[in-house]
């Protein structure tokens, strides 16, 4: 299945911003939400299991000067095997213009046993854009060994890199689940926060296995392991 | 041609303080993540798979860069520079740990310092400037093409570097039988090799097309271990 899903939210000139564009495919429904804040709030909506191997699935989000966007999904996503071993890709590309701000909050991604998949996110933040981005894995359904599943994050802000970081996990890499990587955590994720305006801060320990941290730039990264997603939200909640 | 300098390039005695970095290994054995032979060869698997293939890469492409400069001494400033800090911003960008951009650039300085003396060259100073130093793949990369060394030895030496820190470290914090520890890197030496050859294929991409392999713990053991009054190890 291929789909290509697309927002674009511009400042309305009132404070408050407005969906200029709002387009699904199945399995990427999207529905706006509004929430009575200025912030507009779309969810993503699977219309169908999945991501499946073979599926190909796109999102495209552009945030215009002033706006503010938040995404969220209702439930969490499964990467599941196809039938012929083809690997399933979810890509989004976000870009975000200044005084813009882009909330990326879906709920996690659980790599089921045998499956391939990619996820690749690029965000591009113009100087003085705000960004809070977080991604969340979870290594197998219940009780299940996960297949193999790459969770690639790339954000440029003004120009330059600030993060880029790529979290492999599944039997297709030797020592993922090992000490040097997650000691047989079943949940990692981070949580990426851009904020041009805020003052640096040293790293803070949250617990044994999470940590915030800054970056160089104007950002913090939270970086956590887990025994289970509900842990795992509990260090990474925005 | 060049092997002499391989070897004291790659050799643990190299004066670049290697030795006082454990790559994480003492933070791992104090949260009681490695006890035995068997948790450090998970450990430096774990190494091999998402540590080396970053920091072999940024080696491989640095001494690509350098040895490309070298041979162009006409080349203008900004051809010179660019490259160089395009990699480091990159390296940076891939480095989310305070803890580990420090150890990192410490290091860095350090085998700056003895290639410098080692293999005199003007390419040194074409690294970006930073008060605690460059990154040590950055570092390893022109060291290496002052010493001659191809971009597949650079890698190999920067991937091998990758296993041999937190092994000897082993040695001391687990009390493991050496020959047992010399063996187990034996049996890794093909994994290895592997990694310094991929690392090396890619050395001529676009710095932000390289790896950016992610560990968690890597990062967040490198914090907890900042935080200690007292350890064994830099990092």
């Amino acid at each position: 299945m291929r789909a290509l899903a697309r927002i674009v939210a511009e400042a309305d000139g009132r404070g408050g911003t407005r969906l200029a564009r709002l387009r699904g495919e199945p399995p990427l429904q999207l529905r706006h939400t509004p929430d009575g804040s200025p912030m507009a709030t779309v969810h993503l909506i699977g219309s169908a299991a999945g991501p499946l191997g073979g599926d190909d699935l796109r999102i495209e989000i552009e945030v215009g000067e002033g706006a503010a966007l938040c995404v969220r999904s209702v439930a969490a996503s499964i990467a599941l095997p196809g039938r012929d071993g083809a690997p399933s890709r979810m890509t989004v590309t976000a870009t975000v213009a200044a005084g813009g701000e882009l909330r990326w909050l879906p709920e996690q991604l659980v790599a089921a046993a045998g499956c391939r998949h990619q996820a690749t996110s690029t965000v591009e933040l113009a100087g003085g854009a705000r960004l809070w981005w977080r991604e969340e894995l979870i290594c197998g359904r219940h009780d299940e060994r996960p297949g193999d599943a790459v969770v690639s994050t790339a954000v440029d802000y003004d120009g330059g890199p600030l993060l880029r970081q790529s979290l492999t996990i599944g039997p297709g890499t030797p020592g993922w689940d090992g000490p040097a990587v997650l000691g047989g955590a079943r949940a990692t994720g981070s949580l990426l926060l851009v904020d041009p305006d805020a003052a640096p801060t040293p790293p803070v320990v949250l617990g044994a296995t999470a940590v915030r941290m800054p970056l160089t730039g104007p950002a913090t990264l939270v970086s956590a392991t887990a025994p289970d997603a509900h842990v795992l939200r509990g260090y990474l909640d925005a | 041609m060049h092997r002499t300098a391989y070897l004291l390039l790659a050799d643990g005695r190299f004066p670049s303080g290697g030795h006082a970095h454990s790559s994480g290994l003492e933070a791992a054995v104090a949260a009681g993540r490695v006890t035995d032979l068997a948790g450090l060869e998970q450990f430096l698997h774990g190494r091999l798979s998402y540590a080396a293939p970053v920091t072999a890469a940024f080696t491989a492409a640095t001494h690509l860069s350098a040895a490309r400069t070298g041979s162009a001494p006409s080349a203008t400033e900004s051809d010179v520079t660019v490259p160089f800090l395009s990699l480091d911003r990159e390296l940076e960008a891939r480095t989310v740990s305070p803890a580990l951009r420090l150890a990192s650039r410490r290091q860095g300085r350090a085998l700056l310092r003895a290639g410098r003396n080692t293999w005199p060259s003007e390419l040194y100073g074409q690294l970006p400037k930073h008060p605690d130093g460059p990154h040590q793949p950055l570092a390893l990369g022109v060291t290496a093409a002052a010493a001659g060394l191809s971009t597949e030895e650079a890698a190999q030496i920067a991937a091998y570097g990758v296993l041999t820190g937190p092994a000897s470290a082993a040695v001391r914090l687990l009390g493991l039988d050496p020959y047992q520890v010399q063996n187990l890197l034996a049996r890794m030496a093909g994994a290895c090799d592997e990694i310094a050859a991929a690392a090396a294929a890619v050395a001529h991409k676009s710095p932000q097309e390289l790896p950016a392999h992610a560990a968690p713990l890597a990062d967040i053991s490198a914090e907890l271990h900042a935080t200690w009054e007292v350890r064994l190890f830099a990092s």
